[in-house]
């Protein structure tokens, strides 16, 4: 009778869900799967990392980009520890991803053995789900439970834990494959199969839709993961509503979309802030009026009707309340909103948001022989048409990209929205680029940030990877810099990166083309060359230093209080 | 501010307990009392979550406990509907002189003496918590040596 190891019917599983690419890195208490790693190395790809972190934060990168499940495998104990980070960063941003942990033997289990961690319990509050396998027999069953609750409803991240003899158990091959036990089953009745919204919702939707004067769809995440953009766009040309988007929810709509207010926020455009702010009926699809949006929730569009469509339905009235809610699928809800007949159009409205788009647009005053951070995203995004997947890590430069990148397209904007993860941008780039073969794909990181996870770059290296890393590099955390300046009267306290290494021998140590550019001039040139070539390059570009990020609505303020410029500061 | 208690049924899995108490602790949601066991099917649990606050409070914490993955059912409880229990044991100091002043007590509670030695009793009882508390006052004056509180178990009446 041929029979199965705990080990193969894991990747059998994955295989079965059409998962072949995973991130890892392995450790005693992984051997038996990566033994059987090495078997199915024609049907798996497993790129190996130089960090548990960087496994993590690629498979998130990967699911972002692909839309399916980003898996990653880590030993035990500092392996399942290291992993943390990534995890939070999934479930802050909703990325469907599956961390499977080794664990020490059963009957080791609580002993304090060697690497043993609880990383089920270290991880209750970061993952979507977690579990800690207990038998072969439900193992497949538990497996494919994860797996299934990584993607459907609110996707996010779920660890199944395994011991490392549950990995070497065998059972018989034909009970594994009838293993579609009663448990499963039982999770199978935990559906998330939205139905179409109820007509009585609909019809009062669009009800306040024609009552509203000044209306503002506010779109997030969940337009991006429901594969909304077509519908937006329609939606909103139809009904003639304007649309701001969260940080997640950039390239909804493309860049130039007469519709298209860009990031509404703390480093949101004014044109888009000013908007929600005069708005009396504000449309929130997918979003979760997150403190880095609203600021003061309470004076957070104080005038408008809430109309909240969210797939979780604890996100509704959870920070502020809606007059209507739906909960379900975006992409149902706008198709069937599109069912209804528009009255007319909304000159007025529009007319005023296109004046205050005209009125406050992004300072694009470029003209220094120094290179300013805001001249360098402008320039990347001219160059690559606005169609590139960007990957950054957190801090100034992110806000940088969010503003003046043109995103033409969706799942483009690869970055730490809710958990504002420094590292992140490196890691996911590796997984954008392994979900994207075809596409540019680029690295925006701030010199910080880099340092958290810069041991990646032997994995681009490695897999040859054509990803282009951008240092946005002005010696400080400039994103603590700038805080410190607003609130804590301009003491720079720690935030000077004083000694940064020499990032161009550290890439080229790594074995990846490193440049650097100081000057705009050196910079234009540098960037026209390494774009016209498929392979990575690093550049480290020196910028100003004393450049901060604006419009800003200082933490906890409301529009009123946007600092526009640094004069007002 | 309001006692509300939330019925919530959950698959018998492991870690279940501390799958709840997280969710609390992360939310930063306070528990006032919490009770556990299983219920009519033996796969599942039923818990008694007692929690204070106003009527969206506890409508999110039904909503974010809904969200737990082996959660089957929750459901807040209606005022008007619950019959609430709550079980306590109360040792409390006693000697031959005030031993019948305090059965005399128990007695009129409806609670019951479980346990007598030469310095204490212990005393079990059922009810409401205002039952309790109100026994445990009475008592105090003798001298409260320990007391337990399993928290509020509670059921809708009729079907």
């Amino acid at each position: 009778m041929r029979e199965i190891n705990g080990a193969e019917i894991i990747l059998e599983i994955l295989q079965e869900h059409d998962l072949n690419t995973v991130f890892g890195y392995p450790g005693g208490s992984v051997l038996p799967i990566y033994d059987a790693l090495h078997s199915y190395r024609e049907k798996i790809d497993h790129i190996l990392t130089r960090h548990e972190q960087g496994a993590a934060h690629a498979a998130d990168g990967y699911a972002r980009c692909s839309g399916k499940t980003g898996v990653c495998i880590v030993t035990s104990g500092p392996g399942a520890a290291n992993t943390v980070s990534g995890l939070m960063t999934a479930y802050m941003d909703s990325t469907p991803m599956l961390v499977i942990t080794g664990q020490v033997s059963v009957n080791n289990l609580g002993t304090d053995a060697f690497q043993e961690l609880d990383i089920t319990g270290v991880t209750d509050s970061i993952t979507k789900h977690n579990y800690l396998v207990r038998s072969i027999e439900e193992l497949s069953d538990l497996l494919r439970e994860a797996i299934y609750l990584t993607e459907n409803g609110r996707p996010g991240p779920v660890l199944i834990d395994i011991p490392k003899d549950i990995q070497t158990s065998k059972m018989s091959y034909d009970n594994f494959q009838n293993s579609c036990s009663s448990e499963y089953n039982t999770v199978s009745e935990y559906k998330y199969i939205y139905e179409k919204p109820k007509k009585n919702e609909t019809d009062e939707f669009i009800e306040m839709i024609r009552k509203s004067k000044r209306p503002v769809i506010l779109a997030g995440n969940g337009v991006m993961k429901s594969n909304s953009s077509k519908e937006l766009r329609k939606f909103s040309k139809k009904f003639d509503i304007p649309v701001a988007t969260t940080l997640l929810g950039l390239g909804i709509l493309p860049a130039e979309d007469r519709y298209n207010l860009h990031m509404l926020g703390m480093h949101g455009t004014a044109y888009a802030n000013y908007a929600a702010d005069e708005a009396d009926l504000i449309i929130a699809l997918g979003m979760r009026f997150d403190n880095r949006v609203t600021g003061n929730i309470h004076r957070f569009c104080k005038d408008a009707k809430i109309i909240h469509v969210d797939i979780d339905e604890a996100e509704i009235d959870k920070n502020k309340r809606a007059d209507l809610h739906i909960v379900g699928d975006v992409n149902l809800v706008l198709k069937a909103l599109l069912k209804y007949k528009a009255e007319g159009e909304n000159k007025v409205w529009m007319n005023r948001v296109m004046e205050l788009k005209k009125k406050y647009p992004l300072d694009r005053n470029f003209s220094t022989d120094y290179i300013l951070p805001q001249y360098l995203i402008s320039k990347i995004s001219e160059l690559t048409k606005g169609e590139a997947i960007v990957c950054t890590d957190v801090g100034q430069h992110q806000m940088w990209t969010a503003q003046y990148y043109n995103f033409n397209r969706i799942n483009s904007i690869i970055t730490s929205g809710g958990a504002g993860t420094m590292g992140f941008g490196l890691p996911a780039a590796i997984g954008a680029k392994l979900a994207n073969p075809n596409r540019e794909v680029i690295a925006i990181l701030g010199d910080g940030g880099f340092q958290m996870n810069s041991q990646e770059l032997m994995t681009i290296s490695e897999y040859k990877l054509d990803i282009k890393i951008i240092i946005v590099n002005n010696s400080f955390l400039g994103m603590v810099k700038q805080l410190q300046e607003v609130f804590y009267e301009k003491r720079h306290s720690f935030v000077k990166l004083e000694k940064n290494p020499d990032f161009v021998m550290l890439g080229r140590a790594y074995g990846i083309d490193s440049y650097l550019a100081e000057t705009p001039v050196e910079l234009d040139k540098l960037l026209g060359e390494i774009f016209s070539k498929k392979r990575s390059a690093l550049v480290n570009c020196i910028v100003s230093k004393e450049e901060n990020v604006f419009p800003m609505i200082p933490g906890g303020k409301s529009v009123d209080e946007m600092i526009m410029s640094k004069e007002e500061l | 501010m309001k006692k509300y208690q939330i019925l919530v049924i959950m698959r018998n899995r492991p870690g279940i307990l501390s799958k709840v108490s997280g969710l609390f602790s992360k939310r930063g949601f306070n528990i006032d009392g919490i009770t556990c066991g299983v219920s009519e099917k033996k796969e599942h649990f039923r818990m008694t979550i007692t929690v204070i606050g106003d009527e969206s409070f506890v409508e999110q914490v039904k909503r974010q406990v809904a969200k737990l993955i082996d959660v089957v059912k929750v459901q807040i409880l209606d005022e008007k509907k619950v019959v609430k229990r709550e079980l306590a044991l109360i040792k409390v100091k006693s000697d031959s002189e005030n031993r019948l002043e305090i059965i005399k007590i128990v007695e009129i509670y409806r609670a019951k003496i479980i346990d007598i030695s030469h310095e204490a009793l212990i005393i079990e009882l059922t009810g409401d918590s205002n039952k309790v508390e109100g026994l445990i006052g009475v008592m105090d004056k003798f001298g409260i040596l320990e007391s337990a509180r399993t928290g509020i178990s509670a059921m809708h009446r009729g079907i």
